[in-house]
């Protein structure tokens, strides 16, 4: 079988993405979107503007929290919760990295 | 097909209640769903508990599943005659098919369930594989070739389980944990919906020299003695080439030298930077003219490293 040639685009800190494809991505809607912003779990990089935009590095999050949601059963406040948790634990992850990758690989 | 035993997935008896079924899932979900377990079978795991939920909460797909008779977990078996037609339309190959692929082809079923011509409209399924590169590829940008079986429906509504094979290409600057969108390469779209999309994980192979933190590389550096106090020009190596160093003289261990922008490439512009951590690293085998000289260097030094015990102490 030939393989399909696919391209590619990170999906990093680097990336902005609007809310309409934030919907598209993620699986949840726009309202429940906005909801996550009012409960401060989700924040758009430019909160003054009618169309907001957001970094691209929550989309994993967010998937991750709406499979929770849907593997779950979870309510609007606890999907905020649970963003919220999944954020720091990928902040604290960071953290370990950059200081595991500090150690030294061995004892002289 | 192979048989599995939902009721023994979830722990609870053939005649549990919805309430003793759910409550039995939460439990199991909690524990094995891949977002928040770190077993490595988990998400296995938990691909089984959900499927056994999710046949065992609908009252059909529960009598359904009852109407294929009891069999020791994992036996080759085929549904009762007329079984298809009994408690579903669809139409099903039974030799590529698991158990769950048949109870989401059945009504009710969730996302995957929607089939060609039903009149649904529905995107496709998102997949998601790591993909495993060295720092090398992932500096250079590279290409990988990714094989995934997926089920899929046929233009009569069958459902299969294909090979699909893809070739994706990286661009330079993948950090480790990163995440690439390849759009459209997901599952079919049903009934004119979109097709899903493939996101690949980066995860890069440790490297015999380099850790790696972001776009940013941190190197031991080994120096002697001598080195560390007198200063030094050393060569380092770097993912771009070699670089000679200066070490300034006083340089003690664990201190971390930077080398601007000799890290790895970020996904645009720009480059992170490499890092060298300084180790002391004495000879263990010394030949007499160096113990000699080493003698000879205690008697002369005046320097105590440990004179601030005695200072801390007498606090």
């Amino acid at each position: 079988m030939k393989p399909e040639q696919a391209d590619a685009m990170w999906l990093d800190a680097h990336c902005e993405i609007s809310i309409g494809e934030l919907v598209q991505l993620s699986g949840l809607s726009e309202a429940e979107l906005r909801e996550l912003v009012d409960y401060g779990a989700l924040a758009p990089n430019n909160p003054q503007e009618s169309e907001w935009a957001f970094s691209g590095d929550i989309v994993f999050m967010l998937q991750a929290a709406g499979r929770l949601r849907d593997d779950l059963e979870l309510d609007a406040q606890t999907l905020a919760l649970t963003l919220t948790l999944l954020k720091r634990i990928r902040e604290l992850e960071t953290q370990i990295d950059h200081l595991r990758a500090q150690l030294p690989r061995r004892r002289p | 097909m192979k048989y599995k035993d939902y009721y023994q997935i979830l722990g609870v008896e053939r005649d549990a209640g919805i309430d003793a079924i759910k409550k039995a899932y939460r439990k199991l979900a909690h524990k094995y769903h891949p977002d928040v377990s770190k077993d490595p079978v988990g998400e296995e795991k938990f691909k089984e508990i959900a499927d056994a939920y999710q046949t065992l909460k609908d009252p059909q797909k529960r009598a359904a599943y009852d109407q294929l008779g009891r069999h020791q977990p994992g036996q080759d078996f085929e549904p009762p005659p007329d079984w298809g037609r009994q408690f579903g339309d669809t139409q099903f190959s039974f030799d590529d098919v698991d158990l769950a692929d048949l109870f989401a082809g059945l009504a009710g079923g969730r996302r995957r369930a929607a089939r060609p011509g039903g009149g649904v409209n529905m995107p496709g399924q998102d997949y998601e594989v790591t993909a495993h590169i060295t720092l090398d590829e992932a500096c250079r940008g590279t290409t990988v070739e990714l094989n995934l079986t997926v089920p899929e429906y046929d233009e009569h509504g069958r459902l299969h389980r294909v090979p699909r094979s893809f070739k994706a290409r990286i661009p330079k600057g993948a950090a480790d944990g990163q995440r690439l969108r390849l759009r459209g390469k997901g599952g079919k779209g049903i009934g004119g919906g979109p097709d899903g999309d493939l996101y690949l994980n980066i995860a890069l192979h440790p490297h015999a020299l380099y850790r790696v933190s972001g776009h940013d590389l941190y190197l031991d550096l080994p120096l002697t003695p001598w080195e560390a106090a007198l200063g030094a020009v050393v060569e380092v190596p770097t993912p771009s080439g070699s670089v000679h160093l200066k070490v300034p003289p006083g340089t003690h261990a664990g201190q971390k030298l930077r080398l601007a922008r000799r890290g790895m490439p970020m996904p645009d512009t720009g480059e992170g930077d490499l890092y060298a951590i300084v180790q002391i690293v004495v000879p263990t085998v010394l030949s007499e003219r160096e113990r000699a000289l080493y003698k000879e260097l205690s008697e002369a030094s005046t320097f105590d490293p440990r004179g601030h015990f005695e200072r801390e102490i007498r606090k």
